[in-house]
């Protein structure tokens, strides 16, 4: 049971404030999702949780631990951050193995996520010429790999078919089910309404909400709405209203 | 409490360490086609090499002084300059394109010790390299020694030098790969890291035009000190190549140190 902690992050890119104190829980036992517009931060938090972007102030932690104090990083925490995180020119097979010996993870194990993620057939390939769903499969089979009580997912639909879709549902919410702490961050409102319980909400590297989706969508009676106006101030990148000018 | 027992488990394998991280680096070392090409470039330039420069050596017609002078195995490891940029290359690519893939945060996230990751890819690209080096120098010696021709002068390893200069021109190229490993850790970008190591091995030389700055070259740039370490007959104004090799070694423990600080400031 492994509750992640983030207190008062922040990170600056050059002139640019990504992620703003930025105060928030994870808990075991359910999904969280990590709802924001595009660039409000989510990547960065979640690179700030790994260890791998290191932030200005504030501290995160896993369990009570930094990520670096980790002494099997892979057992405790799977992530998929990005969908391409691998070589192109190594098989999926030889990118699980050495990371599993990394971790003194044992092959058989290799062979068992190849096999929950559906990718047994492709595992010979390499990665380089898988479409972004089979790279998304990849990815999550890496996330697997150490069997960890923390699975954390950046985006983890993007590029999968509907069938997929459907099986990372699932598998997130019986990794939650099975008591284990579960971040998965989308911009897409209706995909965390399927999946996610708890909701973690940010804007402009600031936290807009740490609710339910319960509760989030019973505001206004739609969650889509809610978030709407939750991110009213502080959505960066929108389109205008194109009304054409065919005539 | 939890840095003591972490830092124990390198040794009792109660946790990441040395020992799974150099598994993890041969896993990915051996597992992407390039190294072998490379390596297998790396063998067939310098034993071709050795065999057509000795096989012409035209002996037969230098003049006195240059007979006097003439190094049997001298010429042997000029395919060096071809071989020590394919382990130039084949370290600098075993962590640019960790970088340009994403791959390298799916090793930081294994192994968050990032002078550790360094350190292992350093163990396993020092030792294929050192491997493949001698295997490579002694064939290319044997080639050369057979492809020479009488009346010159044949080399024998017993005879002063010869096999110090046969095991160096081994070492060298894995030297080199060391340096390329830490050029490649500061760059990250391939091109740019690639670029960086031809400035030091092929323009930097080229820059120490008159005599005077020549002696420098020979005795304080990589390929010039490598032409004295596998020579028999001291070149002029050169430095032992005990200590030649040395100073090399150090070239590449700071290249190391200075991959591994970039590595461990920046995010990745």
């Amino acid at each position: 049971m492994t509750t992640i902690e983030a207190r008062g992050l922040i990170k600056r890119y050059r002139s640019t404030l990504a992620v703003d104190r930025l105060t928030f829980d994870v808990h075991p036992g359910t999904v969280t999702g990590f709802l924001g517009p595009n660039g409000a931060g989510k990547s960065t938090t979640m690179r700030m949780i790994m260890g791998l972007d290191r932030p200005d102030a504030g501290q995160v932690r896993i369990g009570g631990r930094r990520y670096g104090d980790l002494r099997w990083p892979l057992r405790e925490v799977g992530a998929m951050l990005e969908a391409k995180a691998f070589h192109p020119g190594r098989t999926a097979r030889a990118h699980l193995t050495a990371l599993a010996a990394s971790n003194g993870i044992g092959r058989q194990r290799v062979d068992e996520v190849l096999a929950i993620t559906g990718m047994d057939k492709a595992a010979d390939r390499r990665a380089g010429k898988f479409s972004l769903g089979m790279s998304q499969r990849l990815g999550i089979a890496a996330a697997l790999l150490g069997d960890p009580g923390v699975l954390l997912l950046d985006e983890p639909v993007n590029g999968l078919d509907p069938e997929g879709i459907r099986w990372i549902r699932h598998l997130m919410k019986n990794l939650a089910n099975q008591g284990r702490t579960v971040l998965v961050s989308s911009h897409l409102i209706s995909e965390i309404a399927h999946t996610a319980d708890a909701l973690i909400v940010i804007g402009q590297g600031h936290l807009l909400a740490q609710t339910t989706v319960a509760q989030l969508s019973a505001r206004t009676g739609s969650l889509e709405e809610a978030f709407f106006q939750l991110t009213a101030g502080v959505t960066d990148y929108r389109g205008n209203n194109y009304q054409g000018n065919l005539t | 409490m939890t840095t003591i027992s972490y830092r124990a488990g390198s040794f009792v394998r109660n946790g990441y360490g040395f020992r799974t991280a150099i598994r993890m680096e041969w896993h990915k070392l051996r597992s992407v086609r390039s190294t072998w090409w490379i390596v297998a470039s790396f063998a067939v330039s310098l034993a071709a090499v050795a065999l057509l420069v000795l096989g012409h050596e035209g002996y037969a017609r230098l003049s006195a002084a240059d007979r006097a002078s003439f190094d049997p195995l001298h010429d042997t490891f000029i395919g060096l300059v071809l071989g020590q940029l394919l382990t130039g290359t084949l370290s600098v690519l075993t962590i640019t394109t960790e970088f340009s893939s994403g791959m390298i945060r799916s090793t930081f996230a294994a192994v968050p010790r990032r002078s550790l990751v360094l350190v292992a890819k350093a163990a396993v690209l020092g030792a294929v390299t050192l491997a493949a080096g001698e295997i490579v120098a002694f064939v290319a010696y044997a080639a050369g020694q057979a492809a020479l021709q009488a009346p010159a002068p044949h080399a024998t390893l017993g005879q002063p030098g010869v096999m110090r200069a046969v095991l160096l021109a081994g070492a060298y190229p894995a030297l080199i790969a060391l340096i390329g490993l830490g050029v490649g850790a500061l760059v990250r970008h391939t091109a740019g890291a690639i670029c960086a190591l031809v400035g030091v091995l092929f323009v930097l030389p080229l820059l120490f035009f008159s005599p005077s700055l020549q002696n420098a070259a020979q005795n304080f740039l990589p390929h010039g000190m490598a032409n004295s370490m596998t020579a028999v007959k001291p070149l002029a104004h050169a430095l032992p190549p005990a200590l030649l090799f040395a100073l090399l070694c150090g070239y590449a423990v700071a290249a190391l140190a200075a991959g591994a600080w970039a590595l461990t400031r920046r995010d990745a």
